[in-house]
């Protein structure tokens, strides 16, 4: 099926989303749209899937021109769509999900769900799909899920596929799980749309790629074209991809954490005996799918939670325990994951969120009283040298786009002397050009010789920034590796490997060989072959390795 | 004022950028009263002519005289549209300015019986603010209000002071009166996690009837009274009057603006107004600040209990003198419409209680000239909160909402071609 926009102009108010937009898709073709947060492509695919109307421009499918009012009229013409964030109800079965909407009855309106199971069951052995009909949803890994949604659009006769930002939720694994469907349904015809800003997984998947930028096409290229390339045109200028940090000149460990616990209000734990330290001037990277511990770890670090218990000492000082004002206090630069549910103050204006814990120490307060215009010159420097593009500093932050946020986020946080610093997912939903800026930050609030922490489940941030890798799998930690690790073991730890089982699984392939390697020894060994140090901490106990 | 940058404004609501990201875990009640105080000043206008014109209808098809002068109205329709505005035009002469008043001092009795009417509820409007702009809905302001009155009143007729202190002491009384009544409410809802809605209704009631009881007590009962009222206060515990025994008016009504000042400064330039605007606007951004939430909670309660305490105060020691049954009548609830009216600003909040002196003082005029109800105000301002809380609807009836994008389920994400030029660049 061959899909056509034409001229597609998408206004809100004054502002162009897209603007004359001219895409083709053609039959059995994996069309990657590349660019940055922001850049119009979730715009372009909810006009294309129906939810919005275009203020300009047709959509043809076949050379025809066709008119949606709604998905369900995308849907009739044999559009499927997988969204970012899955619409599945989690208590009900995989077939049951499949189903919905789109039920067959029989006699007295019962639902007839064979049919449904059987089409599953067709589609996942035709793809490799390994999905079982019957399962609970909220049962599922993140992406047997994805599955289940695309699973939704094929049984609906989809044929071409919308996927929005397919990874984002997944592990290195899963990706790769999810590339090889993306091939097996292109030789059966379909045609797919991979919206993505992620530049790995559009070269090693895309048969053309198209770039947007600000609402416009700027081009497209071949998936041969080099990811500089693609990066500034995404960006608009050239893009340096690499930081050539200097290697970390570790001093003293200042920063301890042992045998950290938190448990969630079911009993569940969280976080599972975690224990690590940082030295000055090294940066430490916690690495995970979303959702392992990494948000509760930091959080207990900052004194968020009342029942943590093990130890957080920084110079010495226990901080478990302690408010996070005091926290705060013991200089503890702050990041949160998500700024704006817990980094901003939306409504407040930039100036106010740069002083957002700072607001009652000097300069800015004087007992009771603030000092508008100290406050005031501290946002006009700090608007300077974190290059905040906002219109003044008297704006509500929830007006700045996302990157200009974090930015705001981060200057705060760097705005201090530091003892730590800890930034959970410091560039997500950031353009590329922040995030080179902000990578750099970060490195030089390492060289200053603070203990740096970043959590990240973007596996290129991590390997970015690290002088060591931490990896949390449901809270528990999998081991710590060096920097340099490469991305197939860190995937298995990520999926719940420890160190040593993942540099026993890899070596063999790597190393050509086909030992085992299962007793210690060989794992051991197999590591060595790999190139990897396995750091093994002492009082780590056996916790971390279960 | 400096308010009109404290507060986010039309930035947000016309589109297109949508709301922006409304935190996903608020509960709806939160994303309610966020709206409610977030709303722009033209909203709250367009609501206030909505409901006076609605109110004119109102009056207009349960007037008898309107039916009267409509039955010749293609005689004389001159008649049918005096009937119609001759009620408003009693209000505005009960309420601001008497042409017919035989003195000056009759023509200007209206205006200074407004301020003397609105002075409590300034206050009480100023103790629901401040919540608001906390994040909590103080329905509780009646409750604080009576707690005020008891205490101010009780130290106003039992103690004999010097003059000047003993009005500082009987203000302070209703200071610490309404305070704790309100930071209980605060400590309950930091160390519990009751509702703070629940709870203050809850309260009012037991406030209510507490002053009913004690009334009939020998600690509070006039001596040789059967009814349920308390001895007059001492003549050094009343407000001086300000313009002489002719007006109602007194010292409060200054008192009013100078505390309307300071919750001003409290809310705008003092470090715990910092953190009362941070918990209401995000609480969670504010506790990873390092915000004590739960000491901001007992403290923004207990300093809006304050604010209705010396409501009670005003009442008690300004036009009552002495405590009564219904000392508090419908002020503390009144007050929350006024602190919706005021968009949760102390200068808006003063001038909505303004407003709604005037309504109360020329209600009374407007039933005594035209055989209106004065129920009819009641409608009015009911009218006004129903339409504060629903803005598209004000919106609506103007003209001014914006189109929508068809179902637009998440706000387009489309921050950066346009507004922000040179987001990546």
């Amino acid at each position: 099926m061959k899909l056509e926009l034409r001229g597609i102009t998408k206004r809100f108010g004054a502002l162009v989303a897209n603007d004359h937009i001219d895409l083709v898709v053609e039959d059995s073709q994996v069309h990657c749209l590349l660019g940055e947060n922001g850049a119009g492509k979730s715009t372009l695919m909810n006009v294309l899937y129906g939810l919005y109307e275009p203020s300009e421009g047709e959509i043809l499918v076949d050379d025809k021109p066709v008119a949606f009012r709604g998905p369900s009229d995308a849907m009739a013409a044999g559009i499927g769509m997988v969204h970012q964030h899955f619409m599945l109800v989690p208590v009900f079965t995989v077939a049951e999900n499949v189903a919905l909407g789109a039920e067959a009855t029989k006699a007295a309106g019962f639902l007839d769900l064979d049919a449904t199971r059987a089409k599953i069951r067709d589609i996942s052995k035709r793809y490799g799909f390994d999905v079982d009909p019957d399962a609970l949803v909220e049962d599922l890994p993140v992406g047997v899920q994805q599955r289940v949604e695309i699973i939704k659009a094929l049984v609906r006769d989809a044929r071409i596929l919308i996927l929005d930002e397919p990874t984002a939720v997944l592990t290195p694994q899963e990706t790769d799980e999810l590339l090889e469907i993306i091939g097996e349904l292109k030789a059966s015809g379909k045609s797919i749309i991979f919206i993505s800003h992620k530049l790995r997984e559009v070269k090693a998947v895309a048969d053309v790629i198209t770039v947007i930028r600000r609402g416009k096409v700027v081009g497209d290229a071949p998936p041969s074209a080099a990811p500089a390339d693609l990066a500034s045109m995404m960006v608009g200028r050239p893009v340096s991809l690499t930081l050539n940090k200097a290697p970390a000149e570790p001093k003293d460990t200042t920063f301890a954490v042992r045998d950290l616990t938190v448990a969630a209000p079911n009993g569940q734990r969280v976080v599972d005996g975690v224990t690590f330290d940082i030295a000055q001037g090294e940066i430490l990277a916690v690495a995970g799918v979303q959702g392992n511990g990494q948000t509760e770890l930091t959080e207990a670090i900052l004194g968020l939670y009342k029942h943590a218990s093990g130890s957080v000492t920084l110079d010495g000082n226990e901080l478990l325990g302690r408010s996070v004002k005091d926290v705060l206090g013991a200089g503890v630069g702050f990041v949160p994951e998500d700024r704006s549910h817990d980094g901003l103050v939306g409504a407040f204006t930039v100036a106010e969120n740069l002083v957002l814990d700072l607001y009652d120490r000097a300069p800015f307060a004087r007992g009771l009283g603030m000092r508008p215009s100290r406050v005031a010159t501290q946002a006009a420097e700090k608007i300077a040298e974190f290059d905040i593009r906002t219109p003044s500093a008297d704006v509500p932050a929830s007006t700045l786009s996302g990157g200009n946020q974090q930015k705001v986020v981060m200057a705060r946080e760097l705005s201090r002397p530091l003892r730590l610093f800890i930034a959970s997912q410091p560039t997500r939903g950031v353009d590329v050009g922040s995030i080179e800026f902000l990578h750099r930050r970060i490195i030089a609030e390492r060289d200053n010789g603070t203990p740096v922490m970043i959590v990240s489940t973007e596996l290129d941030e991590i390997m970015e920034l690290a002088d060591r890798i931490a990896v949390l799998y449901r809270g528990r930690l999998m081991g710590i590796v060096p920097g340099g690790t490469p991305r197939d073991m860190l995937g298995l730890m990520m999926a719940g490997m420890t160190a040593e089982e993942a540099a026993a699984h890899e070596a063999p392939v790597a190393a050509g060989t086909g030992a085992a390697g299962a007793d210690d020894d060989g794992a051991h060994r197999a590591a060595s072959s790999f190139g990897i140090d396995v750091v093994t901490d002492d009082s780590d106990s056996g916790d971390t390795h279960g | 004022m400096a308010e009109a940058q404290q507060v986010p404004e039309t930035a947000q609501a016309p589109l297109p950028t949508g709301p922006s990201q409304p935190t996903p875990s608020a509960p709806a009640g939160a994303t309610l009263l966020r709206r409610i105080v977030t709303g722009t000043p033209m909203v709250s206008l367009l609501s206030v002519v909505l409901a006076i014109v609605i109110g004119g209808i109102l009056m207009a098809v349960t007037n008898p005289k309107v039916a009267t002068a409509a039955g010749y109205f293609f005689g004389r329709p001159g008649d049918t549209i005096a009937e119609i505005f001759r009620p408003y035009a009693a209000l505005v002469q009960g309420s601001i300015f008497n042409w017919e008043g035989a003195d000056f001092t009759a023509q200007i009795y209206p205006l200074v019986e407004t301020f003397t009417v609105s002075t409590p509820l300034i206050f009480a409007g100023l103790g629901v603010a401040l919540a608001f702009r906390a994040g909590l809905f103080n329905i509780g302001a009646q409750g604080q209000l009576i707690f005020g009155a008891l205490l101010g009143a009780y130290v106003g007729f039992t103690w004999h002071l010097p003059p000047g202190l003993h009005l500082l002491v009987v203000i302070l009384a209703g200071i610490v009166g309404g305070g704790l009544w309100g930071g209980l409410v605060g400590f309950l809802k930091a160390r519990t996690g009751a509702h703070e809605v629940i709870v203050t209704i809850m309260f009012n009631y037991v406030a209510s009837f507490l002053l009913l009881f004690l009334l009939t007590t020998p600690a509070f009962q006039r001596k040789g009274s059967t009814n349920p009222i308390s001895p007059f206060l001492d003549e050094d515990a009343l407000f001086p009057a300000l313009l002489g025994p002719q007006f109602r008016i007194h010292a409060g009504f200054i008192l009013a603006i100078l505390v309307t000042w300071g919750v001003w400064w409290i809310l705008n330039r003092s470090t715990i107004g910092f953190e009362f605007r941070a918990v209401g606007a995000n609480p969670n951004a504010a506790r990873t600040a390092g915000v004590n939430v739960g000491r901001a909670t007992v403290l923004v309660m207990a300093l809006a209990g304050a604010l209705a305490g010396l409501s009670g105060i005003a009442q008690v020691a300004g036009t009552e003198k002495y405590l009564s049954g219904g000392v508090a009548a419908s002020i503390g609830f009144d007050a929350i419409t006024v602190a919706l009216l005021g968009r949760s600003t102390p200068w808006g909040t003063l001038f909505a209680g303004l407003l709604f002196g005037a309504f109360r003082a020329g209600g009374v005029s407007m039933q005594a000239v035209t055989q209106t109800p004065i129920d009819i105000v009641l409608v009015i301002q009911s009218l006004i909160v129903l339409f504060i809380a629903a803005p598209p609807l004000v919106r609506a009836v103007f003209g001014l909402n914006p189109r929508r994008p068809k179902k637009a389920k998440e706000p387009p994400r489309a921050k950066a071609p346009m507004s922000t030029s040179g987001a990546a660049s």
